[in-house]
């Protein structure tokens, strides 16, 4: 084999190394999709964030229009502090908008989705969501549940003599 | 009593003094960088004989394994009505372990085996020792090229296993188990992350390249010059590498994915 050859093989191997990692990178995983870092965050309080994290989409009507890029704990309000990044195509979503967690599914992952509200103001840089609505926690449901159904023994105990 | 406590001494300390021995080889190979700059050629050859003539392999095998775990894990996931995340575990698995562990594997297997082959038998043929007379470092000009051969080669490889096994997990879980294909492909994009699962198993196939040649050249480096000496260090190569790949991943899995 002329040396001529042998480069022009050691040449397709490593383009056929890198159409491998552009393969991998665009089709497989998240790079393509990944926005970079502009929009503008906005803020919100929640009682219970539930299982949200980091990475977790935003979204709207459905639609995915930011993800949640920091979650910390704030010890003045005794709440969860979730930092949303929105994509700056989306920016006439009303001030007064509502924030709830909401879970894909019966055991997907959580996500926060917006419901508008009425303002005529938007939501810009640096905004608060000041309405907002915690995750749903399976355990606190069922004891909420159990409660009741407690509730309307002792009531049916009560009135049956 | 005495004669056997002698023996293990004897035992351990020979295994430091080969650790000791391939400690010092590894740092004389990566110092040969110097003298392989100016000829990029002993280079090319080696990814050749190394990396090109090992894609055959490879390619078949990721191509397979893909097939199979869409298969298996068809069986599976279809009892939780959950086939649409078939594409997430097939790229899962291949990305973070099975692309850099199989083919470190194969590697050891195909290639490293070979390496030790061949510079066992130019020790035992003294082509080592003439060239040492022509004062030509056989470091530096025989074994430097072929690590530096192997260590550019792993990635690519596990790269084009890892594609090759999701086209084939691709092939089977769409085309043959009807499994739809937006949500094979939006599920896969929405899980895998490019910094945490995709660099992290280049990572691993470097660090698995490095290992393999680095065995593969001292065990042919350091192997008894005669037939039988050779034909034991190319089953030693292939015995630990694919030792120190398996531990090696365990350690790095538990290192990078392990929060």
């Amino acid at each position: 084999m002329t040396t001529r050859q042998l480069e022009i093989t050691v040449g397709a191997f490593m383009a056929a190394g890198l159409v491998a990692l552009f393969f991998l990178a665009m089709q497989v995983s998240n790079l393509a999709s990944m926005t970079t870092s502009n929009g503008y965050e906005v803020t919100a309080r929640f009682n219970n964030i539930g299982g949200l994290k980091v990475r977790s989409p935003v979204s709207m009507a459905g639609v995915r229009i930011g993800r949640v890029v920091g979650i910390s704990y704030d010890q003045k309000s005794y709440e969860a502090l979730v930092t949303m990044l929105i994509d700056p195509t989306y920016d006439k979503i009303p001030a007064d908008s509502i924030a709830k967690i909401y879970t894909s599914g019966l055991l997907g992952e959580q996500y926060v989705g917006l419901d508008p509200g009425g303002s005529l103001e938007n939501l810009k840089q640096g905004s608060d969501i000041q309405i907002t609505q915690s995750a749903l926690v399976l355990e606190e449901i069922i004891g909420q549940f159990l409660f009741s159904k407690a509730e309307e023994n002792a009531k049916a105990a009560d009135s049956a003599p | 009593m005495l004669e056997m406590l002698a023996r293990f001494g004897r035992t351990g300390l020979g295994a430091f003094e080969r650790l000791g021995r391939g400690h010092l080889l590894f740092l004389q190979i990566l110092s040969g960088i110097t003298s392989l700059l100016p000829r990029p050629g002993l280079l090319v050859a080696q990814i050749h004989s190394i990396g090109v003539r090992t894609v055959t392999i490879i390619v078949v095998s990721g191509l397979f394994v893909g097939m199979v775990l869409g298969l298996q894990g068809y069986y599976v996931l279809s009892q939780f009505a959950a086939e649409q995340s078939l594409g997430v575990m097939v790229a899962a698995s291949l990305v973070r372990e099975l692309g850099p562990v199989v083919t470190a594997l194969l590697f050891a297997g195909r290639a490293g085996s070979a390496l030790t082959a061949e510079i066992g038998l130019m020790k035992a043929t003294e082509q080592l020792s003439g060239l040492e007379m022509m004062a030509v470092d056989p470091v530096h000009r025989i074994l430097t090229p072929r690590f530096y051969a192997g260590f550019i080669s792993m990635p690519i490889l596990a790269l084009l296993f890892s594609a090759m096994g999701v086209i084939g997990g691709y092939f089977v879980s769409v085309g043959l188990l009807g499994v739809d294909e937006g949500a094979f492909w939006s599920q896969m994009q929405n899980k895998i992350e490019w910094s945490g699962d995709v660099l992290n198993g280049i990572i691993k196939s470097l660090v698995f390249g490095v290992i393999c040649t680095w065995i593969a050249l001292f065990q042919g480096y350091d192997t008894v010059p005669t037939s039988a000496g050779v034909s034991s260090s190319t089953t030693r190569t292939v015995v630990h590498s694919a030792l120190a790949v398996l531990v090696l991943d365990f350690v790095l899995t538990a290192l990078m994915f392990g929060d």
